[in-house]
């Protein structure tokens, strides 16, 4: 048993937080997202380039650091505690992951991209009527000679105004919720026949409603199988919640340490509200929030190479506790820090609006503990 | 004992239900359905509307203006409000600062505020917490200097809501620095216009401006402003905090916000049904309509003894606490229900292009809504203090 970082994975976590320490300053983030753009494009290449950061969880022979899932953690911590807008999670985890998982031609190109910090990734895979649902697709992929071509509405793209590809799962077959008939297409965000509708998002990033409107692409644009790709996506999913349960660890812990600073600081009736046992015992309960969240992560992202079933367990049971512990500790940092935690002004406010974002991303408490009783518990 | 309504009872709220669906402005309802950002006019078309009818301050004696409703009918009249989801009637002025001059001011007073509180001519604010005067608000220091036959007030207020539209605002103030902490506090009404008054605009995690700073610098104000006696503030502050409570337990609005959260759930879909279908979510709005019920019998309680003589005493400190809690959930079920199209951020929307829209009109203000209403166990006292209260004045700890 060894949960310690070897020497490599401990210069990736230090480098990236004394970067983010020097340019991620909540302010300058402030400016990136009120700017026409939503962000600076210079952090991404900057990530690529100077770091290289991107290539953490490639192989070598691709450019990559020859990393995995820990590396993933790693960064997506430190993307959290900086409450981060860069888009690692579509476009290295999820975009890479699927990549990687189906290698060949594609992967050959595009994976060099996405570690040169040219190719940027969107996953289009959320429905309007699907919910959490990733086999609830309404958007076809119709074959068209050697190619395809694509129609549907994809809601709430994470990232969209930024991609070059957008990852996209759409109906070859079947009905609207069937398991099969599923194909995953990576596809150039400029095609002709997609439309984009973007706007800001509450958490500060930016995201589109994607249209595909009689959408031609290519054969190449399909990964894997035709018809055959949920496990794939769910596999691709399954890495992107362990990902995201990293980046509401880092949420939660600054959450949680920005708190007690101001706890300690902050004067009522005479003396620091840290010195009240109410709040002395909601600041631990936060903290055990915090401990549980690391613990969580760690065993879903060891877990992520167990087959499908255990995996998934383990992944929903991680994303549903971590969501509980997310909200209370939004909540209680809002609570603690009064009406000055409400406001736009401190950073705060914005920690607790990712963290509720991050509860909600890829399925609910809800969603996942019902996810873990289909798949743990036998009637 | 008895749960039924009179005959009486039932009249007025066919009454009421009649009025009001005759009398409330369209023009509202559509602005409230689009979660638009309410201006001071909007505010004041539907408090003129029940001024004309005599029916804006229920609360209020008849001898300064109130409809002498009893206790029953006050609470038919909220349920109907609610029940039409009617935008709010600004408190300050109706239930905070009227029943403060009503019940501690001088004739002069009386006659001065009262009628223009009530016609909605004065728009007003309160000003009592300060940057370093949250929950412990006995601590303010904005002081206030005598001056011959004025008071030169000098300080920090904030949180101050609406105030960008107030004519008018009630302050506390230290007029006696030496004294501790309760004593040398007075109550003064304050012009806003007055020279020295500089209202900042807080921006809130939902993009709204709905509080402000307020700075008051040299601000001069007539003595002939202060309620009740110089130092004897506390008391007025006291009182209007015990109303301000009563008001906060929102159980017929909370009782519409669970109309809301089902139509939301039936409207979304979860797999092949309809998300109200699922059990989980199902508990969890059983689970509030239970506690719900809770709060609505233990406010009726509190109103009957209240209409028996008895003001509201510390124990509305418990419909604050379970009121606010039940509001918070509410919200948070709201976004929960809403799923994905909980993230766009509307107010950040580049305008035009209505033909695409983005998502259900019921999902775009779930997230600011959420994010808004964490004040609602902050303000007012925070939970926590409510909770002292209890343990104190109630349990005697």
């Amino acid at each position: 048993m060894d949960f310690s970082f070897n020497e490599t994975q401990q210069m990736l976590r230090d480098t990236l937080a004394r970067y983010l320490a020097d340019t991620y300053d909540f302010d300058t983030r402030r400016k990136w997202i009120a700017g026409e753009a939503g962000r600076d494009p210079g952090i991404w290449r900057a990530l690529a380039t100077e770091l290289g950061i991107l290539g953490a969880p490639f192989a070598e022979a691709h450019g990559g650091l020859g990393g995995g899932a820990v590396e993933n953690m790693i960064v997506m911590e430190q993307l959290g505690e900086a409450i981060a807008i860069e888009p690692y999670l579509q476009t290295v985890v999820i975009g890479g992951g699927a990549l990687k998982a189906v290698g060949g031609a594609v992967a050959d190109s595009v994976i060099p991209q996405i570690i040169a910090g040219d190719a940027v990734i969107a996953f289009a895979y959320a429905e309007p009527q699907g919910r959490y649902e990733l086999s609830n697709l309404r958007t076809t992929a119709r074959r068209d000679g050697a190619g395809w071509v694509l129609n549907g509405h994809k809601a709430v793209v994470y990232g969209a105004p930024w991609a070059t590809h957008l990852l996209v799962t759409a109906r070859t077959g079947g009905g609207q919720r069937d398991a099969d008939g599923i194909g995953l297409f990576l596809v150039e965000a400029n095609r002709p026949g997609i439309v984009r509708r973007d706007y800001p998002t509450v958490d500060g990033f930016r995201a589109s409603e994607v249209y595909f409107e009689q959408c031609a692409v290519g054969a190449e644009a399909l990964l894997g199988g035709e018809g055959d790709a949920l496990p794939l996506i769910e596999q691709v999913v399954d890495e992107a919640v362990a990902a995201l349960c990293a980046e509401a660890t880092g949420v939660m812990r600054r959450l949680h340490t920005g708190t007690m600073d101001y706890a300690k600081q902050r004067k009522q009736f005479g003396r620091a509200i840290a010195d009240f046992q109410v709040l002395q015992h909601r600041l631990v309960d936060m903290f055990m929030e915090v401990e549980q969240a690391v613990s969580m992560t760690l065993m879903a992202t060891l877990r992520l190479g167990l087959p499908a079933a255990e995996r998934s367990a383990a992944v929903s049971q991680a994303k549903a506790r971590i969501g509980r512990g997310l909200r209370f500790t939004g909540q209680s940092a809002v609570q603690i820090h009064g009406g000055i935690g409400i406001t736009d002004e401190l950073a705060i406010g914005h920690y607790f609006k990712r963290a509720t974002m991050i509860e909600g991303q890829f399925g609910s408490v809800d969603h996942h503990l019902a996810r873990y009783e289909a798949l743990a518990l036998a009637d | 004992m008895d749960l039924e309504f009179s005959p009486a009872d039932i009249a007025f709220r066919e009454e009421a239900r009649a009025f009001i669906a005759e009398n409330y402005p369209a023009h509202l309802r559509a602005k409230a359905d689009e979660g638009e950002e309410l201006a001071k006019e909007d505010f004041l078309a539907w408090h003129r509307i029940l001024a004309e009818k005599g029916w804006v301050a229920p609360a209020w004696p008849t001898q300064y203006g109130g409809p002498g409703w009893t206790t029953t009918q006050r609470y038919i009249w909220s349920e109907e409000l609610a029940r039409a989801d009617t935008i709010p009637i600004m408190p300050f002025g109706i239930n905070m600062v009227g029943p403060v001059i009503y019940t501690f001011g001088t004739a002069e007073q009386k006659a001065r505020f009262l009628p223009r509180i009530l016609s909605g001519d004065d728009w007003w604010c309160q000003g009592y917490s300060e940057p370093g005067a949250g929950s412990d608000l006995a601590s303010l220091r904005t002081r206030a200097v005598r001056d011959g036959d004025h008071y030169i007030v000098n300080g920090q207020k904030t949180w101050t809501t609406l105030a960008q539209h107030a004519d008018w605002g009630f302050f506390l103030v230290r007029t006696d620095p030496d004294a501790k902490q309760q004593e040398g506090i007075s109550f003064l009404l304050i012009d806003m216009k007055t020279p020295g008054i500089t209202v900042r605009p807080i921006i809130t995690l939902g993009g709204e401006h709905e509080v402000n700073e307020v700075w008051l610098e040299d601000v001069r104000v007539p003595v002939e402003n202060r309620i009740y006696e110089e130092n004897k503030g506390w008391t007025c502050a006291k009182f209007l905090l015990a109303h301000e409570r009563t008001g906060i337990a929102g159980v017929a609005r909370s009782k519409r916000g669970v109309e809301r959260i089902k139509t939301i759930a039936r409207a979304e879909m979860d797999g092949d049904r309809p998300l109200i279908a699922n059990a989980f979510f199902k508990r969890k709005i059983a689970e509030l309509e239970m506690d719900l019920t809770a709060l609505e019998f233990t406010e009726l309680r509190t109103l009957a003894s209240e209409a028996a003589g008895r003001g509201p005493g510390p124990e509305s400190s418990l419909l604050k606490i379970k009121g606010t809690e039940i509001q918070q959930r509410l919200t948070e079920l709201a976004l929960e229900a809403v799923g994905h199209y909980g993230a766009p951020y509307f107010r950040g929307f580049p305008t035009g292009d209505n033909a695409t829209p983005i998502g259900p009109d019921y999902a775009h203000r779930a997230a600011p809504t959420y994010f808004n209403g964490r004040k609602t166990s902050i303000y007012g006292g925070s939970n926590e203090i409510q909770r002292n209260i209890i343990a104190k004045m109630v349990l005697g700890l």
